[in-house]
C-alpha cells in the first residue's frame, strides 16, 4: 500500500514566502525596463537584456513556480514534499541571494560575481529539486499530471546545468561556447520546464475552476513527450550544427505549445461556468501571448529578413517572459491564495472569511487590465524605445498592484486568525 | 454491469458538478427560486455522494487496508467542510445575498474540486487495488448514489 498524503499541505508560509517576493522582481523587472529600453530592446545579447531576462525568469516566475509546486503536489499527485518547512526557507533565501547575485553580475558587477551565482543558485536548486525529485519519485498517482511534473523537474535540472556551466564560462573559470549554449538554456528553461509545469497544472486547476470537461488524455499525455523530445532534437542538432535534426525539433516545439494553447482554449470555450472572472481572463491573455511568442519564434527560425531578427528576438521575449507566463502565474495565484487563507483559517474553527472575501475582484481586474496594456506597449516598443520604456513602467504599476492584492489577503489572515479562537482540535493528517 | 468503482463514483462527480453550474447560473442571475431548486438537487445528490463514501467505501477499504487514521480521515474532514459550505450556500441563498452566495459558492468548488482529484486520481485507485473487482461492494456504492 502507498503512502497516500492526501492532507500533507505545508504551513501557510511556506508559498506564500515565495508569492510575497514575487512582485518585488516583477516591479524591478518593469522598472529596468524602463530604464533601460533602448538597450534591450536593441539587442537580446547585451548584458542588460540577460539581466532584465533573470529578473523575470528567476526572480518573478521561478520564485511563484517554486512555491507553488510545494503545495501543489500534495493535491495534484498525492505526495508530499519532505521537510518543506526546511526547504521553503532555504530554497526561499538562496534563489533570492543568487537572482540577486546574477543580475548584479549581469550589470557590470565583475566575473566572480558569476560564479557566485552560479554556485548560490546551483546548490538552493540541487536541494529544491532532490526535495521535489524524491516527492515526485514516490507520488503514484494516475492521470497526466505526474509524467508532465516530472518532465518538467527534469528539464529543470538541465536548466541548471546549463546555466551553471554558462556561469563558469561568463566568470571567465572555463571556456564554453556561450551562444549556443545560451539556445539550450533558455529553450529548456522555458519550453522544457516552464511550459510542461504549467500543462501539468492546468490538466488539474483548468477542470477544477473552470469546470470544463477533462484534456482528452492522449493529447494530455502527449504534450509533455513532444516537448522532451523536441528538446532532445533541437539540443543535438544546435551544437552540431546539424540543421535537419534541429529543424525537426523546433518543428515539434512548436506544434506542441500550439496544440497546448488550443486545446485549453477550446476547453475553457465550452466550459459549464461564466468565464468573466479575473483568473478566465488571465489565462485568456497568458494562452494569446503563448501563441504569439510561437508566431515570433517561427517566423525567426524559419528565415527573416536579418533586419527583423533582432525585433523578432525582442517580441518572443516580451510574449513569452512579460505576457504570457506572469498572466498565468497571475491568474493562479488569485485563486490559490484566497483558498489556501480560507482553508487554513477553515481548520481553526467556523466564521472564516470566504474565497471572496479575502482578495475580492477589483485589485485582480485592476491588475489585469494594467499587465494587457502593459504588454501592448512593450510590443509596441519594437518601433521606439519610449513605448518600451512606458511598457517598463505599465509592467512594474501592475505588479505593485499584485503585491498590494496579496498583502490585502494577508492582512485579511492576520485579523482573522487573531479573532477566532482556537475551537477545533489540530486537523487530521498534520503533523 | 460494466463500469468499475471508480468511473462510477468519478461519474457521479461530474454529474454533481453539472447540477452545480446550474445552481451558480441561476443564482447569478438572480433567478433566486430556480436557484433555490437547482441548489436543493445539487447539495441532495452530494448527500448521496458523501455518505455512500463515509459509510461503504471508506470502510470497506478500511477494512481491506488496516488504515484508518490516513486518507480516509482525511476525507472525511473535507466532507464536513463542504457540509458547512452547504449550509453557507443555503443560508446565503435564503437572504438572496448574491456577492456571499458567489463567495461561498467559489470556496465549496474549490475545495469539492480538490476533493475530487485527490479521489478520482489517489483514492479510488488505491481502493481498486486493495478491494479487487467486487460486485456486491460496487452494487451498493451504485445503489447509495441513486
Ligand atoms: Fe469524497
Ligand atoms: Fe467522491
Amino acid at each position: 500500500m502507498t503512502a497516500l498524503a492526501l492532507d500533507e499541505s505545508p504551513p501557510l508560509h511556506a508559498p506564500l514566502r515565495f508569492f510575497a517576493t514575487a512582485p518585488v522582481w516583477g516591479a524591478g523587472a518593469g522598472l529596468l525596463m524602463t530604464l533601460r529600453a533602448e538597450l534591450v530592446t536593441a539587442s537580446r545579447w547585451s548584458p542588460e537584456t540577460f539581466a532584465l531576462v533573470h529578473v523575470l525568469a528567476l526572480g518573478f516566475m521561478l520564485q511563484v513556480m517554486a512555491g507553488a509546486l510545494l503545495q501543489l503536489l500534495p493535491v495534484a499527485v498525492g505526495s508530499a514534499v519532505p521537510r518543506v518547512r526546511l526547504l521553503a526557507l532555504v530554497s526561499h533565501a538562496g534563489l533570492n541571494a543568487g537572482t540577486l547575485l546574477l543580475v548584479a553580475a549581469f550589470l557590470g558587477a565583475g566575473p566572480t560575481w558569476f560564479a557566485a551565482a552560479g554556485a548560490v543558485l546551483l546548490a538552493t536548486l540541487a536541494a529544491y529539486l532532490g526535495a521535489v525529485g524524491l516527492s515526485l519519485a514516490r507520488a503514484r498517482a494516475i492521470g497526466p499530471t505526474l509524467p508532465a511534473l516530472r518532465i518538467a523537474a527534469v528539464a529543470l535540472g538541465a536548466t541548471v546545468a546549463l546555466g551553471f556551466t554558462l556561469a563558469l564560462g561568463l566568470g571567465q573559470i572555463w571556456s564554453v561556447p556561450i551562444v549556443e549554449l545560451v539556445h539550450l538554456h533558455a529553450a529548456w528553461g522555458l519550453l522544457g520546464f516552464a511550459l510542461c509545469l504549467v500543462a501539468g497544472v492546468a490538466y488539474v486547476v483548468v477542470p477544477m475552476f473552470q469546470l470544463t470537461p477533462a484534456y482528452p488524455v492522449p493529447v494530455a499525455r502527449a504534450l509533455p513527450l513532444a516537448l522532451l523530445a523536441g528538446l532532445g532534437l533541437w539540443s543535438a542538432g544546435v551544437p552540431l550544427g546539424f540543421r535537419p535534426v534541429a529543424a525537426v525539433g523546433a518543428a515539434v516545439l512548436a506544434t506542441a505549445t500550439v496544440a497546448f494553447a488550443a486545446q485549453t482554449l477550446l476547453l475553457q470555450a465550452s466550459s459549464k461556468r461564466r468565464g468573466r472572472d479575473t483568473t478566465a481572463w488571465c489565462w485568456r491573455l497568458g494562452l494569446c501571448c503563448l501563441l504569439l511568442a510561437v508566431a515570433s519564434a517561427s517566423w525567426l527560425y524559419l528565415g527573416c529578413p536579418p533586419a527583423l531578427r533582432a525585433p523578432l528576438e525582442y517580441l518572443t521575449g516580451v510574449f513569452s517572459l512579460a505576457g504570457a507566463f506572469p498572466a498565468l502565474i497571475s491568474g493562479m495565484l488569485y485563486k490559490i491564495v484566497p483558498f489556501l487563507v480560507w482553508l487554513h483559517l477553515s481548520r481553526r474553527g467556523p466564521g472564516a472569511p470566504l474565497m471572496h472575501q479575502v482578495i475580492g475582484e477589483p485589485g485582480p481586474r485592476a491588475e489585469v487590465v494594467t499587465h494587457a496594456a502593459a504588454v501592448v506597449l512593450l510590443a509596441a516598443g519594437v518601433a521606439s524605445p519610449l513605448l518600451a520604456a512606458s511598457g517598463g513602467a505599465l509592467f512594474a504599476a501592475s505588479k505593485v498592484v499584485l503585491g498590494l492584492n496579496l498583502a490585502v489577503a494577508m492582512s485579511v489572515y492576520r485579523d482573522a486568525r487573531a479573532g477566532m479562537r482556537e475551537v477545533r482540535p489540530d486537523p487530521p493528517g498534520s503533523p | 454491469m460494466s463500469a468499475s468503482l471508480s468511473e462510477v463514483l468519478t461519474e457521479h462527480h461530474k454529474a454533481c458538478d453539472e447540477a452545480w453550474a446550474l445552481a451558480e447560473e441561476r443564482a447569478g442571475e438572480g433567478r433566486w427560486d430556480e436557484a433555490g431548486v437547482q441548489l436543493k438537487a445539487f447539495t441532495a445528490a452530494m448527500a448521496r455522494h458523501l455518505s455512500t463514501e463515509e459509510t461503504v467505501l471508506f470502510p470497506a477499504f478500511e477494512a481491506a487496508t488496516g488504515i484508518r487514521g490516513g486518507p480516509t480521515l482525511v476525507m472525511r474532514f473535507e466532507h464536513d467542510q463542504l457540509r458547512q459550505l452547504f449550509g453557507e450556500l443555503a443560508a446565503a441563498l435564503a437572504a438572496k445575498d448574491g456577492a456571499g452566495f458567489a463567495g461561498a459558492g467559489e470556496t465549496m468548488l474549490v475545495l469539492m474540486q480538490q476533493h475530487n482529484t485527490k479521489e478520482e486520481h489517489m483514492l479510488y485507485p488505491a481502493c481498486e487495488r486493495a478491494l479487487g473487482s467486487d460486485a456486491a461492494l460496487l452494487e451498493r456504492v451504485a445503489a447509495g448514489l441513486k
